[in-house]
């Protein structure tokens, strides 16, 4: 639902992912944007531009953060130093929701810097619920997991992707943020039906949606955020729209990054989808 | 809610499967996969054949992953492999292109390579992925030679701009806070973006050149996918390699932008030894003392050194 508990009873329309090549634009331009979404680790700095920049932002913009690297799914400790200097950003952007990613991508301590598809059992789905209530009673804001995409599964796995997601958010009273190019990415690399992934979430539980454009392969799909949202993506969203409502939605796009006009204008297409929501409730 | 059965082999001749049922099972799954992703590509950036202990990747893949129609277990897994290595590379690429121009593109990636499979990052930012390189330089000059010095003074100094771009600062020292301060007994600290390097060449103008066309940027990508390796270098003709010289020099921040500061050996003496907490006052008589310099009027020349430092902002008052 458009507003809940997991977005923190906000009611955000369309934004987009907040980038460098575009600083310069926004901060001259002002130009109207309904929300921007950082990436955590790039502000979770000590000083200098970086933070000054965003509190530009913050001045005339609403902010949400998006992490990419408290790997819940990991089966080390949380970082306590990475909390730590989380809970300062977001005490600094008043973030009304924070999310991350349903995945691991460091182990003993040492970083790959990726984010890694997890094994789908029910002793996985418990521990990273239990992680995910830790962070959040420790940042005191809701958490909204990401679904990821990959390239491959594991022999392990005991659930669909989509059936762990709700048994990890069910756990942990937690919200998603539904990326439904990368279930796209996903359903053509795994062979599965990507609306089977949509009907079959806790939709109540929704708090943002991801929108991208990805690269295709001769034998896989790549998760590149460096094209405009494809059809079926689009065609996905809509879907995804008449059983979330119109949920705050983020375009990614992070590499090959054109304009800030072009990445605002494909972002405001999903505007149709959500219209046409509207018009039918 | 419906669940599906166990999905755990798509074909014959899958091997048994290792459940992950603790966090344990869960810990060994992620070594494995994690152990497969550190190990470098081949030349033909691809995954090594073999495993660690000898054994075939492929029966190693396939114990953890499953296959599909299109790719095999051992396909599947390099697509993260290669990831892994794309994704780093080009970071290091990106925040050591003075590294680079003096090794070239094909040596710096092999450098990397190398460090990276010494040094595995230990921090959640790709901000830090660098913090070691300097010094794996100095471990293992035979990456570098015969430019190991110049390589390592180079390294030294792109890692004290990253420190310079986003570092902590402290309270700037204002005159109000040395009132009452006996100058014998007065310390201060420096700002910790603050880095002090004695270098053996002169690496800060080389490296303005080399950034001419360079931006600087922050790693934004929430993608988890990288699909090619470093991109050759683009310069467009080498620039000259500086020659050795002995060159004190501060990189700092002013107004959040990163500068690099020449000084006088006397001035990084003396910022260095208050940087250890000697007092200003001890700090300033042993760098005149074994100065050389004998036609400086010490007093004046030592007041405007303090009154730039002091306007730059790189001192704060120790706690």
């Amino acid at each position: 639902m458009p507003a809940n508990q997991f977005n923190g009873f906000t009611d955000y329309g369309i934004g987009i992912g907040l980038r460098v090549p575009h600083y310069r634009h926004i901060l001259a331009e002002k130009p109207v944007v309904d929300w921007f979404e950082i990436i955590s680790e790039n502000f979770m700095v000590d000083g200098g531009r970086p933070l000054e920049v965003l509190d530009q932002i913050l001045e005339q913009y609403r902010v949400v953060q998006h992490g990419v690297a408290i790997y819940f799914g990991s089966a080390d400790n949380l970082d306590k130093t990475h909390l730590k200097k989380l809970k300062r950003l977001v005490r600094r952007t008043n973030t009304p929701w924070l999310s991350d990613h349903l995945c691991w991508g460091s182990i003993d301590g040492r970083y790959t810097h990726d984010l890694l598809p997890m094994p789908y059992t029910f002793a996985v789905a418990k521990h990273t619920a239990e992680k995910i209530k830790a962070a959040r009673d420790v940042l005191e804001v809701p958490i909204c997991v990401e679904n990821v995409s990959s390239y491959a599964e594991y022999h392990a796995s005991e659930m669909t992707e989509w059936e762990f997601l709700s048994e990890v958010v069910e756990l942990a009273d937690c919200g998603i943020l539904l990326d439904v190019n990368n279930i796209y990415v996903s359903s053509k690399n795994h062979r599965f039906n990507p609306y089977d992934y949509l009907n079959n979430i806790p939709h109540h539980r929704v708090g943002q949606i991801h929108i991208a454009g990805h690269s295709k392969f001769e034998k896989y799909i790549l998760d590149t955020h460096d094209h405009p949202v494809l059809d079926p993506v689009w065609k996905m969203y809509a879907h995804a729209v008449k059983l979330v409502g119109n949920t705050a939605t983020l375009l990614e796009w992070d590499d090959r990054i054109p304009t800030f006009d072009e990445v605002h204008h494909e972002a405001l297409k999903a505007n149709k989808f959500r219209e046409s929501f509207v018009a039918a409730s | 809610m419906k669940r599906s059965k166990p999905t755990n082999s798509e074909n014959h001749s899958s091997p048994p499967v290792k459940p992950v049922h603790s966090r344990e099972d869960l810990r060994e799954l992620q070594r494995t996969m994690a152990s497969a992703l550190f190990r470098p590509l081949t030349p033909r950036w691809g995954m090594q054949k073999s495993w660690t202990d000898g054994r075939p990747t492929r029966k190693v893949a396939a114990d953890f992953i499953k296959p599909n129609d299109r790719l095999s277990s051992f396909e599947r897994l390099e697509i993260y492999n290669r990831q892994y290595w794309f994704r780093l590379l080009d970071c290091l690429h990106d925040d050591y292109p003075g590294v680079r121009a003096i090794l070239g593109t094909k040596k710096f990636t092999g450098l990397a390579t190398a460090y990276l499979t010494k040094y595995q990052s230990n921090s959640y930012t790709m901000r830090d992925l660098g913090d070691r390189l300097e010094q794996f330089i100095r471990e293992e000059p035979s990456w570098t030679t015969p430019r190991e010095l110049l390589a390592s003074d180079m390294a030294k100094s792109e890692w004290a701009q990253t420190v310079a771009f986003d570092g902590p600062s402290k309270r700037t020292v204002v005159a109000d806070d040395l009132l009452g301060t006996s100058a014998d007994e007065l310390t201060l600290c420096l700002q910790p973006y603050l880095s002090l390097l004695h270098l053996n060449y002169a690496v800060d103008d080389f490296l303005i050149a080399v950034k001419r066309d360079e931006q600087d940027a922050l790693r934004g990508e929430a993608s988890n996918a990288i699909h090619s390796a470093p991109r050759a270098s683009y310069r467009r003709k080498p620039v000259r390699l500086p020659k050795k010289q002995q060159v004190f020099l501060a990189v700092h921040r002013y107004d959040n932008q990163v500068y690099s500061k020449r000084l006088e050996p006397e001035e990084y003496q003396i910022l260095t030894a208050m940087g250890r907490g000697e007092t200003v006052a001890a700090a300033c008589e042993t760098a005149i003392l074994q100065s050389s310099k004998t036609d400086l009027n010490w007093t004046d020349t030592v007041k405007n050194w303090f009154d730039t430092w002091t306007a730059l902002g790189w001192f704060s008052l120790p706690k």
